[in-house]
């Protein structure tokens, strides 16, 4: 007997074909376009955003190619609230969030699985490329799109009720297999950058949200080196747009060091200054296997894997990374491996 | 499709023939033109010359309210009720947003009947104004008989063109297009039987509605296309049908729809019926169920092979709750938490025992997945 599975559906071809596997494995597939914008485009511009009324119908679309009933869940006041709401504090707090975390942590893995479980759905599939084995995620087998970093924070139970069908699959191999199963988004656009900030400029979405106020850049030692006209405007690790007159002593480019929203100050400083190796973290979530051989961790989307050891105190999670690693921001993730599996993450709290 | 609808349309499609063409294909196709035009005026009251081929009620609705509106200028009010299909609230606002018109929803009362003081206290505000009035005569969502021909007398009184939309009414419910004084009124195929595609507008003589579509004039200069004859001999042989059945379809469907009310009634205690309890149409059942929402029910009614529907959605597929039960004094939840269950010729008293087997579980369960 097949589960009950409620199939995400973007209206991209991962979670098409996604879809169709699990349909063809003998499940009981549901599909379910998530409306996260209260007022959709109607069609997309480019790779940019998601959740328009267009992708809406691609989505519609497959699902009937694939003969599964289809609805949309109007999820839309949930995602303004956990992830839209959370993105534009996390950054007047000085920190950088990742929405696509926040929204499979709290929507995708939470509301949408909740409100599932309750109407007896066995479990929530979506075309994410990450892989389950044995319960425990690991990377996906196409390591350029692997996405196990943004479910590095579900929980256990969120995984236990999760499917990944794309994890053993490439990229390529998913869309040519969309073509050869009449899926019209075989050749779909990949989506890229935020979905709720359809033209991709975050900043400037962050300064209509959180308003501009002029503020000092700062060099290491506090002596004043430029302005800025909103904190929330800048990352760690950043280089370009800081519109820093005078040139560094050494002559070398300077990078964003520190953001420090309450007296609105952004320090830079050289590349090297950038560099560290202790890193401090929240909320640990255990969600894999106890195996410690072969430890990374991974410190952003797409990011470089470090070789590390660790040590968890008081709710705290000290990671020493092997070598230094430059651009770690407060606010990411920290997702800890063993080998290509998952198991645990952090939330970054500090680094040195 | 009713059987003799599938008949008369499949006969024609057989043959080519435009019926504006003068050689003998083209006289072939304007008889059978004609003759539909014929039957459905016998059927509803009407005369020949009042019926206006369109392609559907939408196009009927939107011909009747800016054609309407666009020949009294510079009269400014457009009075439609609060409880309109979109196919006619949409153009409404439309020319309110575009065109200079002032558009007033009538308001209903909690089952959504437009009451005769309410049309004609909004008139009298400044009947001089007042470009067209259109009532609809059965609400689709809610099943609301309204009372079109006192309301049309009311329009008359301040020689007003009245409009209604009878797309639910026709087939389902007696129909006379004279009797009820309208000077127009819409209908379409599919919903009695007939193909989808194919409607008419019924426009009193002297009507003479500003065109939406321009172009040959086919239909006394109101309408331009070119006619689409096998689907118009369709719509006269389902018209024809749906007519001479309408009472004995009726009375059938009131018995069922009365049992189906009466069986969900016992199967979750606190369902509310919405509408008119006595004046609605025969196949309607319209309900909230309290703590539920309406589009997990119907999902989880979907799976065990229920097809019902939630209110009216919106192009993103989104549903937004009712206009129709918020006018009604509804709460933004018990309208989201509310299904229409139609009945139609195919019913039987089998598919009301499979709703009443599954209904009360996947209440049960959408109350457990709440209001999201």
């Amino acid at each position: 007997m097949g589960l009950r599975v409620l199939a995400a559906m973007s209206g991209g071809v991962d979670s098409a074909v996604a879809a169709a596997r699990i349909a063809e494995a003998g499940h009981d597939v549901t599909g379910v376009h998530l409306a996260l914008s209260a007022n959709p485009q109607s069609h997309r511009t480019g790779a940019r955003g998601c959740c328009t009324i267009e992708d809406s119908r691609d989505a519609r679309r497959a699902a009937d190619v694939i003969g599964i009933p289809f609805y949309i869940w109007d999820m839309a006041e949930r995602f303004q609230r956990d992830v839209v709401e959370d993105f534009v504090a996390e950054y007047a707090a000085g920190r950088t969030p990742n929405p696509c975390l926040r929204c499979n942590e709290k929507i995708k893995f939470a509301a949408v699985l909740d409100r599932a479980l309750a109407l007896g759905f066995d479990a929530v599939a979506t075309g994410h490329h990450a892989r389950l084995v044995d319960g425990a995620l690991s990377r996906s087998v196409d390591q350029g799109k692997d996405q196990s970093y943004v479910l590095g924070v579900l929980t256990r139970e969120q995984l236990s009720h999760a499917i990944f069908p794309l994890g053993d699959s490439t990229k390529a191999e998913v869309r040519e297999e969309a073509a050869r199963r009449g899926l019209t988004v075989a050749d779909k656009p990949d989506s890229h950058d935020i979905c709720f900030i359809a033209d991709g400029d975050t900043r400037g979405f962050l300064s209509k949200r959180l308003g501009s106020a002029e503020g000092p850049i700062v060099d290491q030692e506090g002596e004043v080196v430029g302005s800025h006209q909103g904190a929330h405007g800048f990352t760690v690790g950043q280089r370009k747009g800081l519109r820093i007159d005078r040139p560094a002593a050494d002559g070398r480019p300077r990078y964003v060091l520190s953001i420090e929203p309450v007296s609105n100050t952004v320090t830079v400083g050289p590349r090297s200054a950038l560099e560290v190796t202790t890193i401090t973290c929240g909320r640990p979530v255990w969600n894999g296997p106890s195996r410690r051989d072969d430890l990374t961790v991974q410190l952003r989307a797409h990011g470089e894997v470090y070789p590390c050891r660790f040590q968890e105190s008081g709710g705290q999670l000290t990671i020493e990374l092997d070598r230094p690693a430059t651009g770690v921001a407060a606010g990411q993730a920290a997702v800890l491996y063993s080998g290509a599996t998952v198991i645990g993450s952090a939330t970054i709290v500090s680094a040195s | 499709m009713l059987p003799e609808a599938i008949e008369a349309m499949t006969e024609q499609l057989k043959r080519p023939g435009n019926a504006s063409s003068l050689h003998a294909t083209g006289r072939q196709a304007r008889r059978v033109v004609e003759e539909s035009r014929e039957t459905i005026a016998d059927a509803l009251g009407a005369r020949p010359s009042e019926v206006v081929f369109t392609s559907g009620g939408t196009e009927a609705d939107n011909l009747a309210i800016k054609g309407l509106y666009w020949a009294r200028r510079p009269r400014r009010r457009v009075l439609i009720s609060s409880v309109e299909h979109h196919a006619v609230l949409d153009p409404a606002h439309w020319l309110g947003d575009s065109q200079g018109a002032q558009v007033e929803l009538l308001e209903v009362d909690e089952h959504g009947r437009v009451h005769p003081d309410t049309l004609r206290n909004a008139i009298e505000r400044d009947p001089d104004d007042v470009a067209l009035v259109s009532v609809m005569w059965a609400n689709n969502e809610v099943g609301t008989v309204q009372p079109v021909q006192v309301l049309a007398a009311i329009a008359h009184d301040h020689g007003i063109p009245f409009h209604t939309d009878a797309v639910q009414a026709v087939g389902q419910l007696p129909v006379s297009f004279a009797g009820s004084g309208a000077d127009a009124l819409t209908l379409t195929g599919h919903k009695l039987g007939g193909p989808m595609g194919a409607g008419a507008l019924l426009l009193a003589r002297g009507m003479t509605p500003v065109s939406v579509l321009h172009g040959g004039g086919q239909e006394r200069d109101v309408r331009s296309g070119t006619l689409d004859a096998p689907a118009i001999a369709g719509l006269a042989a389902a018209v024809t049908a749906a007519v001479r059945d309408q009472e004995a379809v009726a009375r059938r469907l009131t018995a069922l729809r009365d049992d189906l009310i009466k069986r969900v009634r016992d199967a979750v205690p606190d369902v509310v019926l919405n509408g008119d309890p006595a004046g609605r149409l025969p196949g309607n059942a319209h309900f909230s169920f309290p703590g539920c929402e309406g589009d997990a029910l119907l999902m989880l009614l979907d799976a065990k092979g229920v097809e019902c529907s939630t209110g009216s959605a919106c192009s993103a597929g989104v549903s937004q709750p009712s206009h129709v039960l918020l006018a009604m004094g509804a709460d933004a939840a018990a309208a989201r938490g509310s299904l229409r269950f139609s009945l139609g010729h195919t019913s039987t008293g089998a598919d009301v025992d499979r709703l009443i087997e599954v209904l009360p579980a996947a209440v049960e369960r959408a109350r457990r997945a709440g209001l999201s």
